[in-house]
């Protein structure tokens, strides 16, 4: 024990290190802030190391060409020893990252933390979220499948998208003139060593400020941020109600961290690595890219933007997003602390957290898409042409042939793109089935050169079947003024 | 006093060295920035296009549309399968053919064409593009990108090389 001790001294008398550690373990914080709240920073730094590590371990196998990558990542999940619980834990741990860093994020925000004299940290903050998807989007690329090569397609449109600069901006995102070897080793670079070494020196930064400053003391309802007096009193509250950060608070940072980890390591176990999909093989196209779990939300509100405002709403949207949040310590840099005071800001947390999970659930299912094989896959439930005639019978083989059912789905299955149209028939008349079937309207293509007349005859003749067994179809009143007139009943065609 | 305005030896060879530094930086930054954007060429009349053929004219059944592969004219060693291009043609009557690209106009995601319905499906957003590459339905705000194409010697030839975008 001696020996330590005097090992230990050998090297603090040449590193000179032990007192200013000392002095940063034990530096005096608010006991309120010794709280189960206070958690998500460090836990967020944890999965960063645990990125780093995973990550170089990852290194070792991974090829970074198009030529490879794939291969090397079927070989980590099937061959490596381990290699596809490295790979899961890496994939998990992103996942965990993002999540904790957003949660971070949600908790300063209400805690009113971005306040005076926390601004500058705040904005390092929003930097450190930013690099923080940008790692989880190009970490997704160097699982270079399916999903990032259309990926990469789907960037690189809207990279063309901005002003005058856009068709330079695709060349230099890609690398070249397409997506291919230049374009995945750039990214490679990126995930690996630009946005890390930027990561790294910004989180110091945060932390660095975070000692300076102090953390945020918890937020008392009536107890207001006044540029004037707020050091005095938070020094006040360290000397009065103060105490040392170690161990007082840090106990449960650590039991956090674990938990934390103990999460990513049984998620990676249970659930396995993430992909790769297919073969980045741009010659099949019988595929359905998807984004990761963190961008699916972006994925729906491009499906559901009227097509005017994608581009202003992508290029101006995300541009004022990210300046509100640079701006918002500047402008409420002052006031009420506590959530309780604030309820505008409650109410934005939930309006922004409602919106992502329901867009995020949408593009789980994403009904705005044709379902490209209903046509084929699924036939008409037979309760649709029980006691029909030949004509209907003929109607339902052309509905399924010309793929009317991708978008529309009978008997609760088919696409959802548009209508259901179990009940079609109490909703239009035979003249303005005809008339949607031929010219179309909406979100719906014209089939008016791709139907015969007797198809569409057929096809109208079935539609009109489409109604509950109780109701009658809709009809045109003059048409039956004028049948009755000429002695025909043409309306109300028996089922 | 005299001194206040002079500039003792050491300050001046500070400064003198600083602006070396600003030099060589200068000089050093000429070919960074120009290996950094060296993928850059748009404007520069079709540096990366060039004439491509999709093989036999026979192929392409008159009034069909099918898929064709080609490969993309400018290759790199490391591009691996990434450089196979695949493209939709449609043979109208005669030498006359229109050439789509698989990527939807909207954001690029591979298009799949049906012909009972005489329909381009994209399976991302819902675009929807009639038999001639017009836009019939969704989001994509115009039809799909065409290549440009000729017949010469039997063969099928179009005007390729870059990944179509929808940017201005």
């Amino acid at each position: 024990m001696r020996l330590l001790t005097r090992i230990a001294q050998w090297f603090d008398q040449r590193l000179q290190l032990a007192a200013p550690v000392r002095e940063i373990a034990e530096h005096p914080v608010p006991r309120s802030t010794a709280s189960w709240w206070y958690v998500f920073g460090s836990a967020a730094l944890v999965v960063f190391v645990l990125q780093i590590v995973t990550g170089i371990l990852l290194a070792l196998i991974y090829v970074p060409s198009a030529a490879e990558a794939w291969n090397s990542l079927q070989s980590l999940n099937h061959d490596v020893p381990l290699g596809w619980f490295i790979r899961a834990l890496h994939g998990w741990g992103s996942n965990f990252m993002v999540a904790i860093v957003l949660i971070h994020m949600v908790q300063v925000f209400l805690f009113g933390a971005y306040k005076y004299p926390r601004e500058l940290t705040w904005v390092v903050g929003v930097f450190l979220l930013l690099m923080t998807l940008g790692m989880a989007f190009s970490g997704q690329i160097l699982r270079f499948d399916q999903d990032a090569f259309w990926g990469l397609g789907i960037g690189a449109s809207i990279a063309s998208r901005v002003p005058i600069m856009g068709p330079g901006l695709v060349e230099f995102m890609l690398g070249g003139p397409i997506i291919a070897g230049a374009t995945l080793s750039r990214f490679f670079a990126l995930h690996v060593f630009v946005i890390p070494g930027l990561l790294i020196g910004f989180v110091g930064l945060h932390l660095l400020m975070v000692l300076k400053l102090g953390i945020n003391e918890w937020p008392m309802p009536g107890r207001v941020v006044r540029k004037a007096t707020y050091e005095a009193q938070y020094h006040e509250l360290t000397k009065k109600d103060g105490a040392p950060f170690v161990p007082y608070a840090v106990w449960k940072d650590i039991f956090f961290a674990a938990i934390v980890l103990a999460s990513v390591a049984a998620c990676a176990a249970f659930f396995g690595p993430f992909g790769p999909t297919g073969e980045p093989d741009p010659t099949i196209i019988q595929t359905v890219p998807k984004p990761d779990y963190f961008f699916l939300w972006i994925y729906a509100v491009l499906a559901l933007l009227p097509a005017s405002l994608e581009t202003p709403a992508i290029l101006i949207g995300s541009a004022a997003v990210i300046g509100a949040l640079l701006f918002l310590p500047f402008v409420f840099g002052e006031g009420e602390k506590s959530w309780r005071r604030r309820p505008l800001a409650v109410l934005t947390i939930l309006l922004v957290a409602v919106s992502l999970a329901t867009f995020t659930h949408l593009a789980g299912y994403t009904p705005w898409s044709p379902e490209m094989d209903a046509w084929s896959g699924e036939p008409v439930p037979q309760k649709f042409l029980q006691g029909t005639t030949a004509l209907q019978r003929q109607g339902a083989l052309v509905f399924q042939g010309k793929q009317c059912r991708n978008c529309h789905a009978l008997g609760g299955t088919g696409g959802q793109r548009g209508p259901a149209l179990d009940a079609v028939a109490t909703r239009l008349t035979q003249d303005q089935l005809i008339r949607q079937v031929l010219q179309g309207r909406g979100n719906m293509p014209a089939y008016g050169n791709n139907l015969s007349p007797a198809e569409t005859t057929a096809l109208v003749a079935f539609l009109e079947t489409l109604h509950p067994a109780g109701q009658r179809p809709a009809q045109d009143a003059s048409r039956e003024i004028v049948g009755t007139r000429a002695g025909e009943s043409s309306a109300a065609r028996p089922r | 006093m005299a001194e206040q305005n002079t500039l003792s030896r050491r300050a001046l060879l500070m400064k003198l060295g600083i602006f070396f530094n600003g030099l060589v930086a200068l000089f050093l930054a000429v070919p960074i920035v120009g290996f950094l954007f060296s993928s850059v060429k748009r404007g520069r009349s079709g540096a990366y296009l060039s004439w491509v053929s999709l093989g036999s004219v026979d192929q392409f059944p008159e009034g069909q549309t099918r898929l064709a592969r080609f490969r993309n004219p400018h290759v790199t060693p490391t591009d691996g399968k990434t450089v196979d291009t695949a493209c939709w043609v449609r043979h109208i009557t005669g030498s006359q053919f229109q050439v789509f690209a698989v990527n939807c106009a909207h954001l690029g995601c591979p298009v799949r064409w049906f012909p009972q319905s005489g329909l381009f499906f994209c399976p991302c957003h819902g675009g929807v593009y009639y038999r001639d590459g017009s836009r019939a339905a969704g989001p994509p705000e115009r039809g799909m990108f065409e290549y440009p194409n000729k017949v010469q010697s039997g063969a099928v030839w179009i005007h390729a090389g870059e990944l179509p975008t929808p940017g201005p």
